[in-house]
């Protein structure tokens, strides 16, 4: 058996050179004085790869379309057993191989480890660098929520305030006019088919040079005897990439990654803040403004990156230690202090609102939590076209006050009679009186004192069909013996979590002749017509559990 | 910490080689497992069966096997579609009606009913069913799947499409 397996072993090596490859690999010569320090490059490559096992997976479930893009994600958060926490790997990975590439960055750099001859070994880190951007850049848009979609936005504006280029880029990301299915194919054409060839590429080729150069030595490391990679190195590696995966693992399983409502382009509302680690540039843009603008967002971050780039040709200087590199030193402080200063104070000017509208929609959305009476409203709302003259949140300029200010609506009451004749109450005031009974203008009056700005925009989405589905609801007087989102009556069973106990069918058949279907049953038949049936069945079906 | 040397003993060199393949075996596990969770176990479908009326038998002729084509909503992964759907109906003496599904039960293809031969044939490797279902020649393994049906007055109902080997 053994004889065989050797056997084996050498026909392999023989045809392929495979295990003298891998042990040349893993025997490579590296300075005495390597360590701890020399971990980052490692971890960074192998989040490089759980980037792309999660990516594959999610791909393999996953529309990147518009059109589907939002509901095969949601798909993968609710349907798909561990899709959260695919999501989750590939969510927070994308952060933490950003920290770990500054980090071994910041390592070489204090280290002077570009120094002659290692300046191109340096120069393909830096675009490197720039390439783990662009995946965060891109891959911010494809769960196609308001996040996603608004960020972009700024992305692609701020793309074409560059000089000279930057119109043909904008042409080139799509973006010009609206975002939509062309900006979406691109960036995720860049994402999934551009991006990871060249970042592999590019990754060999730093590899093979820090092979070539060998791992940079500490000054008077030079006449110490040389040690092997494996296995002590290794093992500093394995251990350092293992508590990178232990901490990235965790946060997948803990912090729940949201996921807003649907993109909504006419969200005026909407305030787009860019991923943690571009909040930096967010707000220097801030500090540039009219004709400037540009200095804030292309020119600078550009100064930045040619400079990075340059490094190894600006200190030319000998290898020194590492303690003796004040200049370095500083400037990393330095950096530090204000890519810390300009983020604290981008977190700080966030509006507490837009973290609380932060609604997560892979659970159920604001409309499903309204009761049937204040669901039946929206319909009267889109029936009079009230929003022809109010404003819902935002800043049109609409003759109505905006109606989701709170403080503009008082109690049911008063909201009636003034639906009734708007002048009695609000003497001046050009509003016509709005011709509804009594019981539907109290369904509106319900309706609009659950609006605020939070839940406007979500509340306007709510679909037709739920809309109608109350609105029978309200009018067969189902209320009078079941329980609808706590409000109702308890005669019959509630009616939250019907889509767990029945299937479509069976409440269908049930509503035709309830006592056919559960003998002994009090409930009269409704003879309903088929769309009023099936709008009905789905809403119960949308309803939360 | 002593920087360990060539000949240093090989306990603390097996220490090491240990330690790297178990740290990479708890990811390749905690990586693996999951994924093979998330592509293998089935999305948390809702609806079950479903009945679909796909119309009047009153008129048909017996025995004589008839396609009825139907819509019918499916969940289909993030999507509820709604798609166009056959069966063919043969009426029985009596109040028997059997619904076939629409494919061969060999490899998926469409067969059809050849009136004047009074047989299915499935044109891909010509396999051939009786009316019953049963297959007569070929090399279809088992006779055409039926669906579940249910009769309100003259109109058929639809139930899942079962094969009747299984049902047992
Ligand atoms: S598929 Fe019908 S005979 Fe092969």
């Amino acid at each position: 058996m053994r004889r065989r397996f050797r056997g084996v072993n050498e026909w392999v090596e023989h045809r392929t050179g495979i295990q003298s490859a891998v042990r040349q690999f893993l025997y490579e010569e590296i300075p005495a004085s390597s360590g701890w320090h020399q971990v980052f490059g490692s971890v960074a490559m192998f989040l490089f790869m759980v980037q792309a096992f999660t990516g594959a997976l999610l791909a393999f479930n996953y529309a990147p379309t518009p059109g589907d893009a939002y509901n095969s994600l949601r798909y993968i958060l609710t349907e798909l057993t561990g899709g959260r926490l695919m999501r989750g790997l590939h969510h927070w990975g994308a952060s933490m191989i950003v920290v770990v590439v500054v980090l071994h960055m910041l390592q070489v750099f204090l280290y002077g480890a570009y120094k002659k001859p290692r300046e191109a070994t340096w120069m393909v880190g830096v675009v490197l660098l720039l390439l783990t951007l662009a995946y965060g850049l891109t891959g911010y848009l494809l769960p196609w929520d308001n996040r996603a979609y608004w960020g972009t936005v700024v992305t692609t504006q701020i793309a074409a305030q560059a000089p000279v280029l930057g119109p043909y880029l904008l042409r080139l990301l799509g973006g010009e006019g609206e975002i939509g299915v062309v900006t979406f194919a691109r960036f995720y054409g860049l994402h999934v088919l551009l991006l990871p060839p060249a970042t592999i590429f590019l990754m060999v080729l730093h590899i093979f040079l820090v092979r070539k150069h060998g791992v940079a030595p500490l000054p008077g490391d030079e006449a110490q005897p040389k040690k092997k990679f494996y296995p002590q190195q290794v093992f500093k590696d394995t251990v350092a990439i293992f508590i990178a995966f232990a901490i990235l693992f965790m946060m997948a399983v803990a912090v729940r990654v949201p996921l807003e409502q649907l993109a909504d382009p006419t969200d005026t509302s909407y305030i787009p803040r860019p991923e943690w680690y571009f909040l930096f540039l967010f707000q220097m843009l801030k500090l540039f403004s009219g004709p400037l603008e540009v200095v804030g967002s292309v020119v600078l971050p550009g100064l930045a990156v040619l400079l990075l780039i340059l490094v190894p040709f600006i200190d030319r200087g000998q290898m020194v230690k590492v303690t003796r590199r004040g200049v370095a030193l500083a400037f990393v402080l330095l950096a530090a202090i204000g890519w810390g200063g300009l983020t604290a104070a981008a977190v700080r000017s966030t509006p507490k609102e837009t973290l609380a509208a932060a609604v997560d929609f892979s659970g159920p959305t604001d409309w499903m939590q309204l009761s049937p009476e204040e669901m039946v409203g929206i319909a009267y709302f889109r029936k009079e076209n009230c929003v022809s003259c109010h404003a819902m949140g935002g800043h049109a300029s609409a003759e109505g006050p905006d109606l989701t200010k709170a403080s503009i609506h008082k109690d049911a009451a008063w909201m009636i009679q003034h639906f009734k004749r708007p002048s009695a109450m609000r003497p001046g005031t050009s509003m016509p009186p709005i011709q509804l009974t009594d019981a539907q203008l109290n369904s509106l009056a319900a309706f609009l004192l659950k609006l605020n700005e939070k839940n406007a925009t979500a509340l306007d989405n709510a679909p037709d069909f739920a809309v109608q589905g109350a609105l029978l609801y309200q009018t067969n007087r189902c209320g009078g013996c079941h329980l609808v989102n706590g409000g109702g009556m308890r005669i019959g069973p509630p009616l939250n979590g019907l889509s767990k106990r029945q299937s479509r069918g069976w409440v269908e058949a049930h509503f035709a002749d309830p006592a056919k279907m559960v003998p002994g049953s009090i409930m009269p038949p409704y003879k309903l017509a088929p769309k009023d049936l099936e709008n009905l069945t789905s809403y119960l079906f949308a309803l939360p559990d | 910490m002593v920087p360990p040397s060539e000949d240093e003993g090989t306990s603390r060199r097996n220490f090491y080689v240990v330690a790297i393949y178990g740290f990479w075996a708890a990811i390749s596990a905690a990586l693996g497992l999951p994924a093979l969770v998330y592509l293998l176990f089935p999305p948390k479908a809702k609806k079950v069966d479903e009945w679909i009326e796909i119309g009047d038998i009153g008129r048909l002729a017996l025995n004589s096997p008839v396609e009825m084509t139907f819509r019918r909503t499916r969940v289909d992964g993030w999507k509820v579609i709604s798609e166009k759907s056959t069966a063919w109906v043969v009426k029985g003496a009596g109040d028997q009606v059997t619904a076939f599904g629409p494919q061969c039960t060999h490899l998926g293809c469409a067969y059809h009913w050849e009136e004047s031969k009074g047989h299915f044939l499935c044109p891909c490797h010509t396999s051939l069913f009786a009316s019953d279902g049963k297959v007569v020649a070929g090399p279809a393994p088992r006779p055409l799947d039926r669906y579940q049906t249910r009769l309100n007055g003259n109109r058929l109902l639809l139930g899942k499409l079962e094969s009747p080997e299984k049902k047992s």
